[in-house]
């Protein structure tokens, strides 16, 4: 191997590593927030990678049906719910299922945006209530459950979101258009515009979302739940509030990823999962709770992963998985007596 | 949450006896003849899917005891399975194997070398998982086993001597005493054999101190430890167990199919055997075969009728799994088995309960109490501190054997901060806590009560659906010796009996006798603190700590609750009492020490305590000086 080569398989990592990245964020806000270890997430990234590309192909993406059928079903058990004597929000109730839906209907059957960025916002638009209305038919009946149980729920949704995914997009993967096709010589290292896309909208969300958890006040809100559940809820932020917005954070998040990858590699039905999962690794290096910690950990499973596909590629992943029990160990020298859990 | 009438519990009781044909015994029994009579005569197909259920069971029994009862889980056991077989067809078929054996081993002993192998690399592997888990909250361990059973699929299809993609082929039969199991009509009754063993010695171990102590894994680790149970311990042995019965399962996978590849040993296969657990029961032995039975029976269902339904082929029947998991999670959170255990308690008659105790043959272990008098446990200029909050600051106290020690003050006075470092729940920042003569820095809470301490809990910590005796024994749990292999096969049985019998003992003497056969979730709080007293005596404490004992008791079981305290003090206990009834703690205690911010403001009899100005200020609050004068 000489420089050369090292160079590329670092930006390689440095690329791959800004998507586990994102998946990380996702996932620990997720988890901090809600404590659901929520192994879906990566089915987000190839549902927004996919109904992309179907955009892209001039059809209409099987999400959007996906998306109206959670929704009817979300109102059907709020209304139930309401019958029963619970409070129900409406306002937040009726934005998730019947607003945001219907305008990505528009936006897909309508409009049918031809450009880039239309089509861009039509993928986001689908992807993104998909988090909230997902939470509320699955994991919020079994809010107070342990995290266990809910892990199990999780794996579960994600058997369902994966064979959905493969009945809507088929076997066959895709690849998308590019956002951009400059190719760029940095040091006499070659750098694709795409890579670069990658990269900049990466440190964009993580610029985003640092802002809104610290400056407003929705964000801090996230935050105090995601410190102390009961005193935020006494502090009179509603559970479902940190539910809905943590979950459709992560949807977001999850669909950009899918656009911001499907150029790059081919994307299929159940590429979501592996990637969601070496997120999780990454995740784990921050102990499911700091953001930075899990943006390094991104940074050191996305290098691993491009020197070993070089060196043993058909073990490359092996090696990345593994790499969980070495950073386990590591987190539990660092803790003491013996720790109860919720 | 409902008992079922195959738990030996008092619940049962209450079903009608009318028409009551057999205990459960007596119908497990039946069931096992009838599907032995019927095993020869059933069609070829059958019997092939019920090896494959025996199979399936075998691994969900494993999560059974992991999930249900342990309050682990993992998604990996078909890693294992896979890891068991492939162990067993690399050393049938492989020549290298051959080379290495030398002959050594005879063409008909080889599998059982597999048999050996398989379960050499599963125990390794399962133990060094749950020994870099074992110190982390408990959802590291599923999520290191999808990584694990993600891993084993990639790593056996790449690896050449192990066949990649294709695997290996030409595995052969059993063969037993001569006679060859080659057909799956012969090799399912191994496999149902095996099952049958296996639920059987792990009813055994549930159902002894060991099996206490892995129930209490799953009702807090704190509770557990403070029982003396190396709960880190007994969370790897109980993982190792669940993936050894799957490398078993494996093992018998291989001889039955005759050849192996990497496909059914993927993830989805693990989750779809945790499915097995949770729709069956996790909670019980037999929802691993109910929940077995029936996703196989599904499977084989809908791998017909989905492809033609969606009009395209593919592995769809996860969608109407993972649907079906979401439901029963949501509405059966039990699992099936307790429902259908429930419908069926009309005609099952409720376990006969054990037999009266009479004088057990074995003696539990015994602690001579130290003499009246004598230091029992010492805190030294204990401070802790939690970044900038000082919650105790040099705090400094005896507990002397035969007296009663009260530690009092306002809400947020530090009382539970000190109650944790000197019961081995955290580690004081400075300072020394001494227990009969140790130090105790950083020792772990079941090192406390070995050394003789026994505690209660502010927020009561019981196994809600055990029985209150099940309970208390558990306090008892160091007095005994018996592992887990001597329940499994019923070796310890004299000295359950004594445990038992030890448990029953100190009920009557806190005074819940008529109560000892209902689960504990039943009683009223008060009740509920004084269980866990008795559960604390059970251990034969030199040293008692109690956390507000008197809260929520009635007036009468108050002085129920003294007369018992100062009978334990006559015995030459040293009792520590955190308590707010103040009527409570000046009547019994000999010494009292008062905290106010983390700092010990008074000490001395009930009587100096309450004439001190500082206390009464602290209790007062900003009492003006003409109400001190008055106290003087």
């Amino acid at each position: 191997m000489d420089l050369q080569i090292a160079l590329l398989l670092g930006q390689d990592g440095i690329v791959n590593g800004a998507v586990y990245g994102l998946m990380a964020l996702a996932l620990v806000l997720v988890f901090s927030v809600t404590r659901v270890i929520f192994i879906p997430q990566g089915e987000f990234v190839a549902f927004g990678a996919l109904s992309m590309a179907v955009l892209q192909a001039g059809r209409v993406p099987a999400t959007l049906w996906l998306l109206l059928a959670l929704a009817a079903m979300v109102l059907v058990v709020e209304f139930w719910r309401w019958k029963r004597g619970a409070v129900v929000d409406w306002a937040s109730a009726l934005a998730w299922c019947v607003v945001l839906p219907l305008a990505a209907a528009a936006l897909v059957l309508l409009l049918k945006p031809t450009s880039m960025a239309g089509q861009a916002l039509a993928t986001l638009l689908l992807i993104m209530p998909l988090g909230p209305l997902l939470y509320r038919l699955a994991y919020r009946p079994l809010a107070s459950a342990n995290v266990l149980m809910l892990l199990i729920v999780s794996v579960a949704l994600h058997g369902v979101l994966v064979g959905l995914g493969l009945l809507f997009f088929g076997a066959e993967g895709y690849r998308t258009t590019a956002f951009s096709e400059e190719r760029f010589d940095i040091g006499g290292i070659p750098v694709g515009g795409q890579s670069l896309v990658v990269v900049g909208v990466t440190l964009l969300l993580v610029i985003a979302m640092f802002l809104f958890f610290g400056r407003s006040m929705i964000g801090k809100a996230l935050r105090a739940t995601a410190i102390n559940r009961v005193g935020a809820r006494l502090s009179g932020i509603p559970t479902e509030l940190s539910g809905d917005l943590s979950f459709a954070l992560a949807a977001l998040i999850g669909a950009v990823s899918g656009l911001l990858i499907a150029p790059l590699t081919t994307v299929y039905y159940d590429t979501g999962f592996l990637i969601g999962l070496k997120g999780f690794v990454a995740a784990i290096v921050g102990g499911l709770a700091s953001y930075p910690l899990a943006l390094a950990g991104a940074l050191l499973v996305g290098q691993l992963e491009a020197f070993a596909s070089f060196w043993a590629s058909p073990f490359k992943e092996v090696l990345v998985f593994t790499l969980i029990i070495p950073v386990l160990w590591w987190r539990s020298l660092h803790s003491h007596h013996v720790e109860d859990e919720e | 949450m409902n008992n079922t009438p195959s738990s030996t519990t008092a619940t049962a009781a209450a079903a009608p006896a009318g028409r009551a044909l057999a205990t459960p015994r007596q119908l497990t029994l039946a069931c096992v003849a009838a599907l032995a009579l019927a095993w020869g005569f059933l069609p070829e197909f059958t019997v092939s899917v019920l090896s494959n259920i025996g199979l399936y069971a075998l691994v969900a029994a494993g999560l059974v005891m992991l999930t249900g009862v342990g309050g682990m889980t993992s998604f990996g056991q078909a890693a294992f399975v896979g890891m068991g077989a492939y162990a067993t067809a690399w050393i049938c078929t492989s020549p290298m194997a051959a080379a290495w054996l030398g002959g050594a081993v005879g063409p008909a002993l080889l599998p059982w070398a597999g048999l050996a192998l398989g379960l050499a690399f599963t125990f390794a592997l399962a133990w060094a998982l749950g020994a870099v888990t074992l110190k982390l909250q408990g959802h590291y361990l599923p999520l290191c086993t999808i990584a694990w059973g993600l891993s084993l699929y990639y790593l056996l299809g790449n690896m050449d001597f192990l066949g990649g993609q294709t695997g290996i082929t030409g595995v052969p039969p059993l063969v037993i005493a001569g006679y060859s199991l080659a057909t799956p009509r012969a090799l399912g009754v191994v496999i149902w054999a095996v099952l049958l063993l296996a639920l059987w010695a792990m009813h055994n171990l549930l159902d002894s101190r060991e099996g206490r102590a892995i129930r209490a894994l799953k009702g807090g680790r704190l509770m557990a430890e403070s029982m003396g149970v190396d709960t880190a311990r007994h969370r790897v042995k109980l993982f190792v167990l669940a993936a050894l019965l799957a490398a078993v399962s494996g093992w018998l996978y291989a001889h039955l199919q005759r050849f192996v590849n990497p496909t059914p040993f993927n993830l989805n296969i693990g989750i779809e055997l945790l499915f097995m657990a949770v729709v069956g029961g996790a909670g019980h032995l037999w929802g691993a075969v109910l929940g077995a039975a029936l996703i196989t029976l599904l499977k084989e269902k809908l791998q017909d009728v989905l492809p033609s339904l969606l009009g395209s082929s593919g592995n769809f029947e996860v969608i109407v799994f993972g649907l079906l998991m979401l439901f029963v999670l949501q509405r059966f959170a039990d699992g099936l088995w307790p429902t259908l255990a429930r419908i069926a308690s009309r005609w099952v008659r409720p376990h006969a309960p054990a037999a009266s105790p009479t004088a057990p043959a074995v003696q539990l272990a015994h602690r001579n109490l130290p003499a009246r008098g004598e230091v029992l446990l010492q805190a030294t200029k204990v401070s802790k501190r939690f970044g900038g909050l000082v919650a105790n600051n040099d705090i400094s106290m005896t507990l002397k054997a035969g007296e009663i020690h009260a530690l009092i003050g306002p809400n947020g006075a530090g009382k539970s901060t000190f109650f944790n470092m000197v019961s081995g729940v955290d580690d004081p920042s400075a300072g020394e806590v001494r227990l009969a003569g140790q130090s105790m820095t950083a020792r772990p809470s079941r090192v406390f009560a070995a050394l003789g301490l026994g505690r209660t809990f502010q927020h009561v910590r019981l196994l809600g659906q055990r029985s209150v005796a099940e309970n208390v024994a558990l306090g008892a749990h160091l007095r005994a010796r018996r592992g887990w292999l001597a329940a499994m096969l019923r070796l310890d049985r004299a000295e359950e009996a004594a445990l038992m019998a030890e448990a029953r003992r100190q009920i009557e003497r806190c005074g819940l006798g008529a109560h000892a056969d209902t689960p504990a979730a039943s009683l009223s709080l008060g009740q509920q603190r004084v269980v866990e007293i008795a559960r604390a005596l059970a251990g034969q404490p030199s040293v008692l700590l109690l956390d507000e004992p008197a809260a929520g008791l009635r007036h009468l079981e108050k002085r129920a609750l003294s007369v018992l305290l100062d009978q334990l003090r006559a015995e030459g206990l040293g009792i520590l009492v955190v308590e707010h009834d103040m009527e409570f703690v000046m009547n019994l205690a000999d010494r009292i020490t008062v905290l106010e911010f983390g700092t010990v403001i008074a000490t001395g009899t009930p009587a100096e305590v309450q004439a001190n100005p500082r206390v009464l200020e602290a209790y007062l609050g900003g009492a003006d000086d003409e109400l001190l004068e008055d106290a003087r």
